[in-house]
């Protein structure tokens, strides 16, 4: 059963990438002609019929590759739900073996499936989401002849996703980490003709392999100290390894600490965290589905597993918690502040997923991984939900994203409304949705953590946050839904309601949203809480941070629910009581709303510190170290005298090939010369 | 089988080819068409006989297999020949390669008798080279592979092929000088030129080892080529023909790795310890000096031979970690790289046959009109920045693991590497596939014919199915690498024995 979860979107992938896709046509083209510049005429009348056979006869390309691959995926999809209800009342670890990968030493890394609760979690929800985002597509992308190349990167990027959050070891989860960053990459630069989506797409990867560059120093480290990079050896080896330290870079540091923190960084880049998440809201280019299923529902997710995990490392390294809940608050913060003021739609819920990551950190921080995960699993219904219903306003307002440019759009799509309010609500933190569970759990968590300094300031920030959430969610609805209309004309009169086919998908991710929450509650973090998890994760001796929640004060409870009420509040003032104010208060407050719209300037801080730096050093060790001083110094310097020297002596001009073909005969003589005399007394 | 020479036979193989391309007459069409057909036939042969090699060697041996031996030059000094699991899948990448590059010469009009027979001699030269168990055997194996590579650039590259090959002819000159020297000290200290018996420990004490080491390293660090006597690599690469760019990426480069893998560590393991920390140091250096240097590039073809000196840096800093995990990914890598770094010059060369230009400035938007370019291009793209599930991931994660524990400073440099990798790679691909087709010249490019899809689809199965499963070459020479990394422990628990 498992090799039919992970491999049926492989298998789709592969049929709807090679067969269903121009690939297919272009490779019988191929046969016509042997290649290059002969034949051209012969040529140029086949590429020109497979050409017009995309063009012209049926605009978006075949569609069974999108039906292939969405039911591929829905069968995935329902397997994994019945591993989930398998595991709901606790359930041993099993392992699958595939195939042998990298031996060498006593190094050993192979191709396997690890399948826990953690694991199930997240095959629920990467399969719901990846299932319901292809139905989503067909109609999303049915304009667009390249359809059949968007399903079978979906299709692949579900095959990545599963082979990171199935794996048995680091390596194999490396392989997963790289490939939903290969996939992701694809997706964000789908539509190559735009420059701005490649660009984003190379930064996407780019971030990402700086963070991938701690993730894999975290893996050398644990092969270094601990001899192998298999979870269960890791986990019983770890304890060995509190209070050794390492020498690293110069210093001594507790071992643990720089695993965790080196593996850490790896999540930050992924989860695109405070100092690495400038590549998220630039991966809005893509497709909007990509956007709801990558960028919001699960790949941004893999720090959070990765960290969730490694909790039997994570729990003896205390630094490095507190590090992470640090890092986790300041992210939800600062993409809170951020998203305050955009006004792209889908960037508005771009910073939302950022700031929403930075809550389940601090969770994972906390070590209350259960209420982490929680998150993570009603988060990806109701962002992907926020995500999808965003989609389809676009796709009524025909590619518009401005907010600034809608308004009272209702009338034109009820459904769609109810669906992003249902959304927003549980994004809020609405008493009884799937928000209100998991986030007002993360604030109590962090309020009871006891006695780190950072726990409180991580308390502080995120009940800020969730001000702000509430806030910019409502100033969302209001500017596109509500209000006058600042809509173009011609955009408007095409405005009209998605088909069912886009439709289906937010009803049920609507369905997760709103009871998600009071369903699972009681498994993830509640009475069953304990069995449920079993052995998948790990909690030190006396962190009892998931039962202390019980305990937290009346006003801790209410706080949340509050900041969400006081949000939506100044919301409705300001955007549909006054609808002047708002750019008063910018106007007025100039340098800050500019840093704030302008996300800080993070982008330009790396611009100037990194990018630019990196060109005119590559350009100055080209022309001045290559050229200047290891050739002027080298070849061609001795070459000059040489040459001199050869006109002088020898008037005849001769092939260089000669001399060389020369010089290795004189060698060769000499050295038989010497054997047949030197050798012989 | 035992009876037969097979080694030999496939070194020799090629020549027989060369000999019916030298005797056929004429060079109108048809007899130019038979050379090639000869070529092509010749070294599929080839590439049969060397699996014959494969199928029969016995992957749990350490020692070598298929010896053959045979008295030389009045018994002065011994035709040795035989191969062991570090050098049998040099031998088999070579004959495999070969056929592609038959193939991808097959628009060559120019001299195609003198070019088929270059390449074919030099196939000979080059499986001698990681065939031979004497040293003076392979120093004439190893020198001569320059003359058909010389002839290829000289004769069939592209307008400053002159100063490529005089460039070429100065470093490797240098560097042969030294090791032949060297040799010859070998000989006067030891009486015997059979590398295995220079290769037991204790063979050369401390000191001379130094200085063997050193001539050696000069010879091997040119052909690397490591950093700083890389800068011939470039031009080299950029005035070659397709077929001369992909052998020299994908075999001569690697005969340095070989050298300091059959040579430098088990002869010379005290020198090799002591001089870790310069090879560590010039290994970092490639990576990031030549991968910064690899993002500014104009000329595709120079792109892709500095990313070869930033590869070719990983393996050295895997070998000199002197450890299994490095050694094993030096190994990998070096093969992986013979099939990714072939595969990206057949790229280049493809659209250069149709648009004569390597300016990635006159490219764009490529994959409007060659999707299936776009898609192989794509795929060996990724398996050069090193992307798990390609064979260049496994070679590069190996390396870093192993000098990961033999110095945390090294990997920790290296790794950052990886960054600019994805950097120059991705933003090459993007200024040269993504985009719209905008430039009139591209209006009518077309996609791939049957072969270059012939040239490509072997590489790029291989590609990933070594990245999927490694074992087949890591299996080879896992043994061979136990032994030597074990017999490095001895000799240097020996030395320090000895200072006591």
């Amino acid at each position: 059963m498992y090799y039919l979860i992970v491999f049926l979107p492989l298998l789709g992938a592969i049929i709807a990438g090679l067969a269903g896709t121009s690939l297919g046509t272009a490779l019988r083209a191929s046969f016509a002609s042997p290649g290059g510049d002969t034949g051209h005429h012969h040529d140029a009348g086949h590429a020109h019929a497979a050409h017009d056979d995309h063009g012209h006869d049926h605009h978006h390309g075949p569609m069974w590759p999108a039906y292939l691959t969405t039911s591929l995926l829905f069968v995935s999809a329902i397997l994994s739900w019945f591993a989930f209800v398998g595991v709901l009342h606790g359930a041993e670890t099993v392992k699958v073996p595939v195939l042998s990968w990298i031996h060498s030493g006593t190094l050993s890394a192979d191709w396997s499936f690890r399948i826990d609760t953690l694991t199930a979690t997240m095959l629920v929800v990467v399969n719901t989401v990846s299932a319901l985002v292809h139905l989503y597509s067909i109609g999303y992308m049915s304009h667009d002849e390249h359809q059949p190349r968007f399903f079978a990167y979906l299709s692949l990027f579900t095959f990545a996703m599963l082979m990171l959050v199935t794996s048995d070891n680091l390596v194999q989860m490396f392989f997963g980490w790289e490939g939903v960053g290969l996939a992701s990459y694809l997706l964000i630069g789908f539509w190559y003709k735009k420059p701005t989506a490649s660009a984003a797409a190379i930064k996407a990867f780019v971030v990402n392999r700086v963070g991938d560059f701690g993730f894999a120093l975290g893996i050398f480290a644990c092969f270094a100290v601990f001899g192998t990079v298999e979870f269960d050896a890791l986990f019983a080896a770890a304890p060995s390894a509190v209070g050794k330290t390492i020498h690293f870079l110069g210093g001594d540091f507790d071992t643990l600490t720089v695993i965790c923190l080196l593996l850490f960084m790896g999540a930050m880049g992924k989860s695109a965290q405070f100092l690495l998440h400038t590549w998220l809201p630039d991966a809005m280019e893509g497709p909007t589905p990509v956007s709801a299923l990558i960028h919001a529902a699960t790949m941004v997710t893999a720090g959070v597993f990765l960290v969730a995990r490694l909790s039997p490392l994570y729990e003896l390294a205390p630094n490095a918690q507190t590090f992470i809940v640090v890092i986790g608050a300041i992210t939800a913060f600062f993409a809170a502040t951020v998203g305050l003021v955009q006004n792209d739609i889908k960037r508005i819920i771009a910073y939302s997923t950022c700031s929403q990551l930075g809550y389940m950190f601090v969770a994972m921080g906390l070590g209350a991984y259960g209420i982490g995960m929680f998150h993570l699993f009603t988060h990806a219904f109701f962002k992907a939900l926020l995500f999808l219903g965003s989609g389809s306003v676009i796709h009524a307002m025909s590619g518009e994203q401005d907010i600034r440019k809608m308004g009272a759009l209702r009338p034109y799509m009820n459904v769609t409304w109810i669906m992003m309010l249902i959304g927003t609500l549980a994004l809020t933190g609405f008493p009884f949705t799937a928000g209100y569970f998991s986030k007002d759990a993360i604030l109590e968590a962090a309020f009871m953590g006891e006695g780190n300094p950072a726990h409180l300031f991580a308390f502080s920030l995120l009940l800020i946050g969730a001000f702000f959430t509430s806030f910019y969610s409502w100033r969302l609805m209001f500017m596109t839904f509500h209000g006058t209309s600042r809509a173009d004309q011609h955009a408007l009169e095409h405005a009209h309601e998605s088909p069912q086919v886009m439709l289906v998908p937010l009803y049920v991710l609507a369905i997760g949203a709103l009871v998600a929450g009071i369903v699972f509650a009681p498994f993830f973090i509640g009475h069953h809480e304990g069995e449920f998890w079993g052995s998948a994760l790990f909690r030190a001796a006396g962190n009892e941070i998931v039962h202390a929640i019980h305990d937290a004060p009346k006003l801790v409870v209410w706080a949340p629910t509050i900041a969400m009420a006081l949000g939506f509040g100044l919301s409705w003032l300001l955007y549909i009581k006054w609808p002047d104010i708002p750019a008063r208060i910018a106007a007025q407050h100039e340098p800050l709303y500019k840093f704030l719209l302008n996300k800080w300037y993070v982008d330009e801080l790396y611009d100037f510190l990194f990018v630019r730096p990196a060109m005119r050093l590559g350009h100055f060790l080209w022309k001045s170290g290559d050229g200047k001083v290891i050739d002027g110094l080298g070849p061609d310097g001795v070459s000059a005298r040489v040459v001199d020297i050869t006109n002088r002596v020898v008037a005849l001009q001769s092939g260089y090939v000669y001399h060389y073909a020369f010089a290795m005969l004189i060698g060769v003589a000499a050295l038989i010369t010497w054997f047949m005399f030197g050798g012989a007394h | 089988m035992s009876g037969w020479p097979i080694l030999s036979l496939t070194t020799f193989l090629p020549l027989i080819g060369a000999l019916f391309i030298l005797v056929t007459r004429g060079d109108d069409a048809t007899a130019v068409r038979q050379m090639r057909w000869t070529a092509l036939f010749t070294t599929l042969i080839t590439f049969g006989v060397s699996l014959i090699l494969l199928i029969n060697f016995d992957k749990t041996q350490t020692g070598y297999q298929f010896l053959e031996q045979a008295p030389w030059m009045g018994g002065m000094m011994t035709y040795q020949m035989g191969v062991d699991g570090i050098s049998l899948p040099f031998i088999i990448l070579t004959t495999f390669l070969m056929p592609i590059c038959i193939i991808a010469s097959w628009g060559v009009e120019k001299r195609v008798k003198e070019y088929m027979i270059a390449f074919l001699v030099l196939e000979c030269l080059m499986i001698g080279v990681f065939s031979a168990l004497d040293i003076v055997l392979f120093y004439l194996f190893f020198e001569a592979g320059l003359i058909p590579m010389f002839l290829i650039i000289g004769i069939w590259g592209g307008p400053r092929r002159v100063y490529a090959s005089f460039k070429f002819f100065l470093y490797t000159l240098l560097g042969s000088v030294l090791m032949l020297l060297a040799i010859i000290a070998m000989y006067w200290h030891t009486g015997s030129t059979d590398i295995v018996k220079l290769s037991a420990a204790g063979a050369f004490p401390a000191e001379m080892q130094t200085w063997l080491w050193l001539a050696f390293f000069a010879s091997f660090a040119v052909k690397m080529p490591m950093w700083p006597v890389h800068t011939w690599l470039p031009d080299a690469h950029v005035e070659a023909p397709t077929a001369g760019s992909v052998i020299l990426a994908a075999i001569l480069l690697k005969m340095g790795g070989y050298g300091f893998i059959r040579f430098s560590l088990p002869m010379f393991p005290d020198a090799s310890l002591y001089f870790q920390p310069l090879v560590f140091t010039l290994s970092v250096i490639a990576i990031i000096y030549t991968s910064l240097v690899a993002l500014m590039q104009e000329d595709m073809k120079k792109l892709i031979a500095y990313s070869s000196v930033a590869h070719m840096g990983f393996v050295t800093m895997g070998i000199f970690s002197l450890n299994q995990q490095g050694i094993d990914g030096a190994l990998y890598q070096m093969i992986s790289h013979g099939l990714i770094s072939g595969a990206l010059f057949l790229c280049v060369g493809v659209i250069y046959d149709r648009m004569h230009t390597r300016e990635i400035a006159a490219y764009g938007g490529l994959v409007n009109r060659m999707p299936l370019y776009a898609f192989v291009f794509m795929v060996f793209t990724m398996a050069n920045v090193g992307l798990p599930g390609t064979s260049g991931f496994v070679g590069e994660f190996l390396t870093l693991m192993g000098a990961f524990k033999a110095n945390i400073w090294v990997a920790f440099f290296a790794t950052s590497g990886v960054v600019l990798s994805a950097a120059y790679a991705l933003w090459l691909y993007r200024r040269v596939v993504f985009g719209k087709l905008e430039k009139p010249a591209l209006a009518h490019i077309n996609d791939l014919g049957y072969r270059e899809v012939a040239t490509l689809a072997p590489l790029l199965v291989l590609t990933i199915w070594f990245g999927v499963y490694p074992a087949p070459i890591l299996d080879v020479f896992g043994p061979a690498v136990e032994g030597l990394v074990s017999n490095m422990k001895l000799a240097s628990a020996a030395a320090a024995l000895a200072l006591q």
